[in-house]
């Protein structure tokens, strides 16, 4: 099965039926994707296929095939991504788990909408959990990047 | 590799260290609370600074934290004080993470103590290098010590014009005696250049780009990984299980029976069940849900929430074990004016951390080395030693980031799966639970039943105060059968700090019947929930303002002496002189808040105010909330203004941090979250079922106003939790009329 990772053709000889985010942390060892709910739930496994956010922990290598991924280690390998520049200016992390997943929902909707307002911004991350709470700050780093509307 | 868990850097530096020279008298101040024997740990005194401060050959300082990383930013915290005192370049120092060992003293990350416990001792290690520093300075140019200036990384003679790069001066100080501690000299604190500012987490950049490695993330050669199956009902057995159609699953590797759970008290032991250990989770996973497996019956299958609160509601009607007792508030209460009274319910809670448990396990030469995200490596250590069989010093524990924890990494049952099983194998095995193992095998937050009555006199002013609360208690976790609380009465029911002549703490007496566990500021949360609603109910009954009412209850500034007062409050480990309960700065950080909130400013309709105030965990914390509710009951809550006294803080924007974390962990546990039992099985899930704030429900913002203050540092972790769900619900009260005297609020307000 042929699919792309963060720019890199990758071959692999593996059950189609596997999540993606398995893939990603068991076979490739890139664990940059975490595991939180393993349902769709929670957003902590969340990476890119073809630039839109989707839950890997549900998403079937299978339908991966062909496509592109992107994980937060292809964010940007030094940081230098303008959301993970926004995260570490508003010191939004605290135990950090679930913020790979955040971080690339994020980057996924200001693709989609570069002026965001705070609604949609509730909308697009409400399927991302921060037990730790840092929803005010990750909103607040969201809003920073938003382009003012024209 | 990382640095949290790479041995061989470790290796590498002990070559390029300040051998055994760097040894220091410096005591340890650690202390224990009063938390339930088997966690208490033997505090070491250890005088080796080495365990804390490494010298690399370049000049970099490697600086070790003992306590756990769970968000909190302690190993930031503790890298700015060793740091500050040191005179180290900020961008010149490396943090590494501490192998679990008695040496360091306690290492439990659990009652927001990394701090309290440490902040003197790690400033004289970071003092005692600084003095060395300039020694080996003053010997080569043959000038005096006295005479030499520290300043980021380098010595200077002013005198002469000399400096020199610590870099220069490894060598000479690796040979050194250190300095007593009594001969060192503090910083003052207005030289302070770390404490206190709001540097950013040490982990920032390792987050950021997906590398910061968690229990789940150990990568060792050869790992199988293990999904466990554990009994639906704690102290249930396998009767017998099938494996035949697990095995066929491709990728798995065996099958094991774990060792059955069968008696009280559960303490901190695996459940038992039976483990799947495949090449990948999700074949570890699948083949999981194919076994077969027969249970036993278990005293515990009884248990059934809604059963229950008859029963908690009986025991707190007979509660007849007495904490705090002053005057007579029997007859205060019948002399009063106007009397009220009020019941409370907050229901079994999971602290449900984003990452569910893991640990890595492999087996060594004579013992077992194990990588968990744990709160508490040396309870890793005593647990799986005793479960192997194994002399404690065989136990080498890793610590990782972990992925969230509120008490929950505290027990370390998922890393004693991890081991059991490498031994038992002879692999190297990691043990990933799911999210539906956290939520229904969890070490839970009790339910409580409270009953509060109290008393006004004419004038509207508080004269009696009863406080009776029931709920089954931790101390079960630890001794079979324990009813009476231990510890749970100091977190908010012991402690009510009102000037009053007429007041009486209770408790009823209720089974344990689940593991029972601490969850992020314990039983402050749902005693705080209670008695911080019950005042602005007896406020709004005698028709006061709820700010003025809660001022005047306070009363005076004074040290409140709980002893002389008929209380058997222990004040969270700490000594009454050097942590005094200081009723001006309860009152300060209620004023500030309330100021900060604009406390009695016009409001939309169905718009309300509502405040809360407590100390827990040494820290005054007080919360106000500004609440929208609609027509239809939906909740938004546009505002929330908090004020902490943390005493001296090391790290503001942490601070800051954590009192809005705390503030959204409250609101979870009022809006949605509760872990309810049927027939002894927990009957959550995940989180489509174990609810958790999102974050359209979060507050449009938080504003935290950090006390500046000299007294000494007390807890951050914990202390914002408490005062929030009282504050939201005083809030909802104050728009709508509606009274929540029970959690979660759920569709209460749709009713």
């Amino acid at each position: 099965m042929k699919l792309t990772i963060n720019g890199q053709d990758q071959e692999l000889d593996a059950d189609p039926t596997m999540p993606l985010l398995w893939v990603l942390r068991d076979l490739l060892d890139m664990t940059g994707t975490k595991f939180g709910c393993g349902a769709g739930l929670c957003g902590a496994c969340t990476v890119q296929l073809d630039g839109l956010a989707i839950r890997s922990c549900i998403t079937p290598l299978a339908a991966a095939e062909g496509r592109a991924v992107t994980t937060i280690e292809g964010l940007s390998e030094d940081g230098s991504h303008p959301v993970q520049q926004a995260w570490a200016k508003h010191q939004v992390p605290q135990c950090g788990y679930c913020q790979p997943g955040q971080m690339m929902q994020a980057a996924s909707l200001l693709a989609e909408n570069p002026s965001p307002d705070s609604e949609d911004i509730d909308k697009a991350m409400q399927g991302n959990i921060c037990r730790c709470g840092t929803y005010p700050r990750i909103k607040a780093a969201i809003l920073d990047l938003a382009e003012p509307a024209a | 590799m990382t640095p949290y868990f790479d041995l061989s850097r470790r290796r590498f530096l002990r070559t390029t260290v300040v051998g055994g020279a760097a040894v220091l008298s410096i005591p340890l101040l650690g202390r224990q609370a009063g938390i339930p024997g088997a966690i208490a740990q033997e505090v070491a005194t250890t005088s080796d600074a080495a365990l804390f401060v490494s010298l690399m050959d370049d000049g970099r300082v490697e600086i070790t934290c003992h306590r756990s990383e769970m968000g909190q930013h302690a190993r930031t915290a503790v890298a700015q004080i060793v740091a500050d005192e040191m005179e180290a370049d900020w961008d010149r120092i490396v943090i590494a993470q501490a192998l679990g060992d008695k040496r360091y003293g306690d290492q439990n990350t659990d009652g927001s103590r990394s701090i309290r416990f440490n902040f003197e001792r790690l400033r004289l290690v970071g003092a005692s290098f600084r003095s060395m520093f300039a020694e080996a300075a003053a010997q080569g140019w043959d000038v005096g010590a006295e005479t030499c200036r520290v300043e980021q990384h380098r010595v200077y003679h002013d005198d002469t014009g000399r400096s020199l790069d610590f870099a220069d001066l490894v060598a000479t100080v690796s040979g050194m005696e250190p300095p007593a501690a009594t001969s060192l000299t503090l910083k003052d604190r207005e030289a302070w250049r770390y404490i206190g500012k709001g540097k950013a987490t040490v982990d920032m950049q390792d987050i950021l780009t997906g590398r910061g490695h968690f229990g789940a993330d150990v990568r060792l050669p050869d790992t199988v990984v293990a999904s466990i199956e554990r009994p639906p009902v704690v102290l249930a057995k396998v009767e017998s299980f099938d494996a035949s159609e697990a095995l066929k699953v491709p990728g798995v590797v065996d099958v094991v029976e774990m060792p059955a759970l069968t008696e009280n008290p559960v303490l901190f032991k695996p459940l038992g069940g039976v483990a799947v250990l495949a090449t990948n989770t999700w074949a570890a996973q699948q083949a999981r849900s194919k076994l077969k497996i027969e249970w036993s019956d278990s005293p515990n299958q009884g248990y059934s929430s809604d059963a229950f609160r008859a029963v908690l509601t009986a025991a707190t009607d007979a509660a007849s074990d007495v904490h705090t007792d002053r005057g007579d508030v029997e007859a205060a209460l019948a002399d009063s004016q106007r009397t009220h009274s009020a019941r409370y319910y907050v229901p079994h809670l999971a602290q449900a951390p984003m990452e569910p448990p893991a640990a890595t396990a492999r087996t060594t030469e004579d013992g077992v080395e194990v990588w968990s995200s744990s709160q508490n490596p040396q309870a890793d250590q005593q647990l799986i030693a005793g479960f192997l069989g194994l002399d404690e010093s065989k136990v080498k524990v890793h610590v990782t980031l972990l992925g969230g924890a509120f008490g929950r990494k505290s027990k370390p049952d998922f890393a004693a799966e991890a081991a059991y099983l490498a031994r038992a194998t002879g692999r190297t095995v990691r043990v990933q639970w799911k999210r539906e193992d956290d939520i229904r095998h969890g070490f839970y937050h009790t339910v409580s039943e409270q009953k509060l009555e109290g008393g006004t006199d004419a004038d509207g002013k508080l004269t009696a105060l009863r406080h009776r609360s029931t709920f089954p208690t931790i101390a079960a976790t630890f001794s079979p059968g324990a009813e009476v609380p231990n510890f749970e009465t100091d977190l908010g029911l012991s402690d009510a700090p009102y000037a009053i002549d007429h007041t009486r703490a209770e408790t009823g007496r209720a089974p344990a019947q689940v593991r029972t566990g601490w969850m992020r500021s314990v039983a402050n949360i749902y005693h705080v929930f209670a008695q911080q609603s019950f005042m602005a109910e007896l406020a709004e009954a005698a028709g006061r303002d709820h700010l003025e009412f809660m001022l005047e209850s306070i009363g005076p500034d004074r040290a409140i002496d709980f002893a002389a007062t008929g209380s058997k409050f222990n004040n969270y480990g700490a000594d009454f002189d050097e942590y005094p309960f200081e009723t001006g700065r309860l009152k300060h950080v209620l004023k500030r808040a309330t100021a900060n909130a604009g406390w009695g400013r016009e409001l939309p309709e169905r718009s309300g105010l509502g405040l809360a105030v407590h100390r827990s965990f040494l820290t005054y914390v007080a919360t106000v909330v500004e609440v929208q509710v609609s027509e239809s009951g939906e909740l938004s809550i546009p505002g929330v203004w908090m004020a902490v006294d943390a005493g001296t803080v090391v790290n503001r924007d942490s601070v800051r941090n954590q009192m809005q974390g705390a503030s959204v962990f409250g609101l979870s546990l009022a809006l949605h979250s509760q872990i309810t039992l049927a027939d002894g099985a927990v009957e959550q899930a995940n989180f489509h079922d174990y609810k958790v704030a999102r974050m359209p429900e979060a507050p449009a913002s938080i504003d935290v106003e950090v006390v500046d203050s000299d007294a000494p540092p007390a807890g951050v972790g914990e202390p914002g939790t408490p005062p929030f769900a009282p504050a939201l619900c005083n809030a909802i009260h104050a728009a709508t009329g509606k009274r929540i005297r029970e959690l979660p609020i759920g569709a209460q307000l749709r009713a």
